[in-house]
């Protein structure tokens, strides 16, 4: 242990009051009369989801399972992408279903043709950064806050993959919508995640005049496709 | 051991820098826009919250508890980030925290840093030690950028350059990012920085980043921020080191459920800032290589010894009280002379620096409260900061003078006859500096009041002669 490790403990050691020996205990005890779990039924928790992201400025489509790749080219379209970096899986709830074959090809198969799609894995950040955006999928999104919620897992890709590209194109199954932020903090630490990203609109800064302004290192348009 | 708070230590008391401040009207009228935008933001989305006060409960028991089991709690954390491949250092004070940090990235031949926005660095000047052992640190975050581009100092906890407006920036855009032409609206200055910083973003290899929160039971870092400079800097680097204040720890990843919902609606008004980051060791595949954590004492073990004064530690950083206090208000941040400003700087800057520096800032207040009533983990900054002043006044803080008229005022108004002896003195002294009915300005201290406003004069007959000569003398 290092000395300055010593010296702090003893420090603090000294300064605590009294405690019970019972740490866990004590913990438990914290009253937590906040709310912990959301009262809006699915229908309306997808609506206060698309409202929260319109407010901080993302652009929000809603598509049926079968309209997706449809959504997906019409949102492409309108930004004026031809070319999309995509994660190296697939959600299992995407269309083409449960696969180990590479994401790429597979996604090939129902992703629209008006657009090429690219496969990040071996992109680089250089290659990132001259990318024309990113397609890709999330862990959880939350109503109240709206909030997109990313773990990293395969079908999220790796923190670069929604950072440097200047476009992120999120697709959102309705079934994995929650209302509140603790819902989504306790699914993810069930879920084990080592990794957590979550996203409120595109990049914005406050700093000038306490104005939000829209756009400043991460990408600068967030588009959210709900599937309902 | 040398406890430095920036640079506190050299700086003015608070009355003659406020004065010198109040001078200046563009400042005011900065600081006056930013923080009622940021109030009147801040006031609809906590209006939201149905369970807004259980929510600060919970933080507040949560911030205490730990406080009372920091020594494990920051044992553990050690225990999971270096099971996760993080390593953890401890520093007493800001040099030793700096040393750490210097000599990590000499070891790897860094030469640049690019950095997201910390108080914690800016406590121990990192940045100054840097420049001095020849690496070339970056400040990332648009505000941080402002101001070291602008060779100022950081004037709000959370938005360090408030008190520049689009015009001013603009200026200092202009002249150190060598650019031709430059707009004036926000959307040009923050797409100028964009494009400034995405070179470094890609090229530079050591990152450097502060912590919201640290979280003991997984051994995990968060960092909110909204410009995505922080996840640049967390994200692209190869080696990234973090520095934090020991108190930055909390028991449980469930626990950010409660200050995830608190912070952003305090801070900056919004229902959730755009991005947070949460990290655990070494991610394999995505990120740095390399990650090394670096917890300060810096004095904080000595705020945690004064139990009536502690619960400062509780603080999150969001910066309302900033916005609330009528006193930061009408200063700005840069009167306070430390980089904590308002009413958590006016209790947090002289105690880390056991109340030799920094000493006139309890007393920069009015007590009104609403502090206390904005802040999201409930740490009564008016109580502490009476508690503070009796200290300050136990090791003869207050200036002779003062402690002598507090002493001739006690006297006087303990006794009734005193009392109406000294209404009778001051009656024949004030005919000078009467003006229909007020007095106005009053030699010596006292002109400290009238400077400012008027004093209404002593009446030429008081409550106990009137009453006295409406009875007769007889009680009623």
């Amino acid at each position: 242990m290092s000395d300055a490790k010593i010296e702090i403990l003893e420090k603090i050691r000294r300064a605590v009051p009294p405690r019970p020996a019972d740490r866990a205990v004590e913990y438990a005890g914290i009253a937590r009369r906040y709310r912990q779990s959301g009262t809006l039924d699915r229908a309306a928790c997808l609506d206060l989801l698309e409202e929260r992201l319109h407010d901080y400025g993302a652009g929000v489509y809603r598509a049926s399972r079968a309209d997706l790749p449809a959504a997906i080219d019409r949102a492409a379209a309108a930004r004026n992408k031809a070319r999309l970096l995509i994660p190296g899986a697939l959600p299992s709830e995407w269309p083409v279903g449960r696969t180990s074959r590479s994401a790429f090809f597979v996604m090939s198969e129902w992703l629209p043709d008006s657009v090429e799609f690219l496969p990040a894995e071996s992109a680089t950040y250089d290659d990132m950064d001259r990318a024309e955006g990113a397609l890709t999928g999330c862990a959880a999104a939350i109503a109240t806050t709206g909030t997109i919620v990313l773990r990293h897992s395969a079908a999220e890709g790796r923190r670069a993959l929604t950072l440097v590209p200047d476009y992120h194109l999120c697709i959102v199954f309705a079934n994995q919508i929650v209302e509140t932020v603790p819902e989504a903090l306790r699914l993810m630490h069930a879920a084990g995640a080592q990794l957590l990203t979550t996203i409120a609109g595109p990049s914005a800064t406050a700093d000038i005049e306490m104005t939000r302004i829209q756009g400043v290192h991460g990408p600068r348009t967030l588009d959210v496709i709900l599937v309902v | 051991m040398s406890v430095r708070v920036g640079k506190a230590d050299r700086a003015p008391a608070f009355p003659g820098a406020a004065k010198r401040l109040m001078g200046n009207t563009q400042l005011r009228q900065n600081v006056r826009r930013a923080t009622d935008t940021i109030r009147g933001k801040r006031a609809k989305v906590v209006a939201e919250m149905a369970d807004w006060e259980e929510l600060r409960d919970a933080a507040h028991e949560i911030k205490e508890h730990t406080l009372r089991h920091l020594d494990f709690y920051l044992e553990q954390f050690e225990t999971n980030c270096a099971g996760a491949g993080g390593q953890v250092h401890w520093a007493r004070d800001a040099d030793e925290a700096n040393g750490i940090v210097i000599g990590l990235l000499r070891e790897r031949g860094q030469t640049e840093v690019v950095k997201v926005k910390t108080m914690t660095s800016d406590e121990t000047q990192l940045n100054v030690a840097l420049q001095a052992a020849g690496i070339t640190p970056h400040e990332t975050d648009l505000a941080d950028m402002i101001v070291q581009l602008g060779e100022d100092q950081p004037s709000h906890i959370v938005a360090p350059a408030l008190h520049r407006n689009r015009a001013e920036i603009r200026q200092i855009f202009l002249k150190k990012m060598k650019l031709g032409e430059l707009g004036d609206r926000p959307e040009d200055l923050a797409a100028a920085a964009r494009t400034y910083l995405r070179e470094k973003f890609l090229r530079v290899q050591a990152g450097f980043s502060g912590a919201n929160f640290a979280i003991a039971e997984t051994g995990s870092i968060c960092v909110v921020e909204s410009e995505g400079n922080g996840r640049m800097c967390l994200t692209l680097p190869e080696i990234l080191i973090t520095m934090l204040g020991v108190e930055k720890v909390i028991p449980t990843f469930n626990d950010l459920e409660v200050f995830l919902q608190l912070l952003p609606r305090s801070a900056t008004g919004e229902r959730m800032n755009p991005y947070n980051s949460i990290w655990t060791g070494v991610a394999p595949g995505d990120g740095p290589r390399e990650f090394h954590v670096v917890l300060l004492d810096n004095n904080r073990t000595g705020v945690l010894a004064d139990p009536e004064a502690r619960a400062t530690l509780d603080c999150i950083r969001c910066g309302a009280c900033l916005n609330a206090c009528p006193v930061y208000r009408q200063t700005g941040g840069h009167a306070y002379g430390s980089i904590y400003s308002g009413p958590i700087g006016a209790i947090l800057s002289p105690q880390l620096q056991s109340m030799e520096h920094s000493r006139s800032l309890p007393y920069a207040s009015s007590l009104c409260g609403a502090c206390y009533e904005v802040c999201p983990v409930k740490i009564d900054i008016p109580e502490i900061l009476i508690h503070l002043r009796g200290k300050l006044v136990e090791s003869g803080y207050p200036p002779l003078a003062e402690r002598v008229a507090m002493k001739v005022a006690a006297v006087a108004l303990s006794d009734g006859d005193r009392l109406s002896a000294a209404q009778k003195l001051a009656r024949l002294c004030q005919w000078p500096f009467e003006h229909e009915g007020q007095l106005r300005n009053l030699p010596g201290i006292l002109g400290g009041w009238t400077a400012f406003r008027d004093l209404a004069a002593i009446p030429k007959e008081s409550f106990r002669d009137w009453w006295s000569a409406r009875t007769g003398g007889k009680d009623a």
